[in-house]
């Protein structure tokens, strides 16, 4: 496998907060990869700065080989790398199935198209992806209505139809009901090995983030702490600690 | 079919009115202006969460261009707009007629480009500071225009009369109000149903998120405000040859008027409705013309306690209202919390 992601010994500080120091790690391509660290080790940042939010201060990022750290938000997610946000963001105003049918990739369409109504196969795209998600029954409600997982589900739904090649997901479990997180492990699996999709994910649940991902790198203060396979990682003593507050 | 006969009667009341009220064609007239720059400024402000103060600058801007594009055609501009001018220079009826449709397209187009200028410079700016941002370009355009004397300088540009009976001219700008606005609420009807519509809804309801998804924010951003700026240099355009003479402070960009009037309008009628910003437009001119008629003296009180109410307290308008009073009229349906 090759990486689709490149990321070369980044940093980003904030006044002066390191926010990330010297980090560097791999997203293999076709595969799952984690994220994780005590709150405030700079896993947001970090994903932040692989989308363009802000502009890193050294460092490299390469996405399928091309260096995207100079890069605008919109220029990087029409390259095909999409993310959801710790904080879910859909339009609340707006039903399911709009909400869907807005986040039809508009890198493939050219300015005229977006003269155009949505097609039948748009629409039927969205309801497939709205199913997929268990969200079928309520897709003609309010979406700001939906409870905050179901948003999230939402969210991830319409992260899928923009079609992207990677999904960065920030917590995509946190505020789920339980009982309910492990159809989304299974969702979020499908949508690795059906859709094809790239994953990286962040996440604090460790019994998720175990199962799932082929490789975890865990970041402690900024830094990078250690990368392995999960075995690897539940074991290592350090991992431990960060989350004991030994550091 | 319930709609089409809908459309029907509006249609035939749009046509018979000014033959109707014969007196009041001004006044329609005027109606249709005020439409017409509420759905404009709706485009931006409802639809697309920028809400733009200086959207007067189309009105004057286009104006300006119609009326020297029409001088232009058959005059030195210099010479006309010379205050000191002692030779008569007149128009025949058709170099008036030509000068106006090609001067009113020409507003049109002209005001479409600016847009883009100035929305790429002013884009970059959120919130309030878009509002003081664009606000900011219309005063300093009138101050500009205001002490340039290749375009008449202060006392502004004095077009020539209607040729030929000036009921039939009333008519002539009744019409040509009434089908800009007509035409505009054909393509806001259908934009408003496209990709394009769904687009600029994003960028209102969270631009972050939008971006993030890779819609071309920039591009919907200034698109939709060029077809604005169109329409809104077209009106501006055919009000330069109604009103004959326009100067350029109180006329022609006139931010304390019209300028705040289109947001009134569609504040009072409901933002990003289709029809809200007509209610808002209706409603607002009859109390406007109401208050002058019989409350003359207090009619700026009157006026600025509406503008103060409907901002204060009723913000979403009558459509927004309607909205929350009847969800399901609008299609709305929310999710029913379960009593715990």
């Amino acid at each position: 496998m090759s990486s689709i992601i490149d990321i070369q010994s980044v940093s980003k500080s904030f006044g002066g907060v390191l926010a990330n120091t010297d980090v560097s790690m791999k997203v293999e391509k076709g595969g799952i990869t984690g994220l994780i660290g005590p709150n405030g080790s700079g896993k947001t940042t970090l994903f932040n700065s692989i989308v363009g939010y802000h502009p890193i201060d050294s460092g490299s990022i390469r996405f399928e080989g091309k260096e995207i750290s100079k890069l605008q938000v919109q220029n990087i997610a029409r390259l095909g790398l999409l993310r959801t946000f710790q904080q879910t963001r859909i339009y609340g105003a707006m039903n399911g199935v709009e909400n869907m049918l807005i986040s039809l990739p508009h890198r493939k369409m050219r300015f005229f198209d977006s003269f155009g109504r949505n097609t039948k196969e748009d629409y039927e795209r969205a309801d497939m992806l709205l199913d997929f998600v268990g969200l079928y029954e309520k897709r003609y409600l309010q979406s700001g209505s939906l409870s905050f997982g179901q948003q999230k589900l939402l969210e991830f739904a319409m992260a899928l139809m923009n079609e992207p090649s990677v999904l960065l997901l920030d917590e995509p479990t946190a505020g789920i009901n339980p009982t309910l997180i492990n159809g989304l492990i299974d969702r979020l699996k499908k949508a690795n090995t059906e859709f094809g999709i790239t994953l990286f994910i962040i996440e604090h649940n460790m019994r998720v983030i175990m199962n799932m991902a082929d490789t975890i790198y865990c970041l402690a203060h900024g830094k990078l702490l250690a990368q392995g396979t999960p075995e690897e990682i539940q074991g290592d003593q350090r991992v431990v600690d960060a989350y004991l507050g030994a550091h | 079919m319930k709609k089409s006969i809908f459309y029907t009667v509006l249609l035939a009341i749009i046509l018979v009115a000014p033959f109707a009220f014969p007196d009041f064609r001004t006044q329609l007239a005027t109606l249709w202006l005020m439409i017409v720059v509420a759905m404009t400024w709706d485009m931006t402000g409802g639809q697309m969460g920028y809400n733009s103060l200086g959207n007067i600058f189309f009105y004057g801007t286009g104006m300006y261009v119609a009326a020297l594009i029409s001088i232009g055609m058959v005059h030195d501009v210099g010479s006309y707009n010379n205050a000191a001018r002692s030779e008569l220079m007149t128009f025949t009826d058709a170099q008036y007629f030509t000068g106006a449709i090609i001067g009113i397209i020409g507003a049109g187009l002209f005001c479409a480009l600016t847009a883009v200028v100035i929305g790429y410079l002013t884009f970059g700016l959120r919130g309030p500071y878009f509002a003081i941002g664009t606000l900011g370009v219309a005063i300093a355009a009138g101050e500009l225009v205001a002490n340039w004397d290749w375009v008449g300088g202060g006392q502004g540009i004095a077009l020539p009369v209607y040729p030929g009976n000036l009921d039939v001219g009333k008519l002539f700008f009744y019409f040509l109000f009434a089908g800009t606005g007509v035409a505009l609420f054909v393509f806001l009807k259908w934009l408003y149903t496209t990709r394009f519509g769904a687009a600029i809804n994003a960028i209102r309801d969270d631009e972050e998120k939008a971006e993030a998804m890779g819609i071309h924010t920039l591009r919907y951003k200034l698109t939709t405000w060029a077809m604005a700026a169109f329409f809104v240099g077209i009106v501006g355009g055919i009000s330069a040859f109604q009103l004959i003479h326009f100067e350029p402070l109180e006329t022609a960009y006139q931010t304390i008027n019209l300028g705040i009037f289109m947001v009134v309008c569609v504040l009072l009628g409901g933002k990003g409705t289709l029809w809200g910003p007509i209610i808002g437009a209706i409603l607002f001119h009859v109390i406007k013309e109401v208050t002058w008629n019989y409350l003359l003296g207090w009619q700026w009180v009157a006026l600025g306690a509406l503008i103060v109410v409907t901002v204060v307290y009723f913000q979403d308008g009558v459509m927004g209202w309607l909205m929350h009073k009847k969800p399901e009229w609008f299609g709305i349906r929310v999710e029913q919390k379960e009593a715990r």
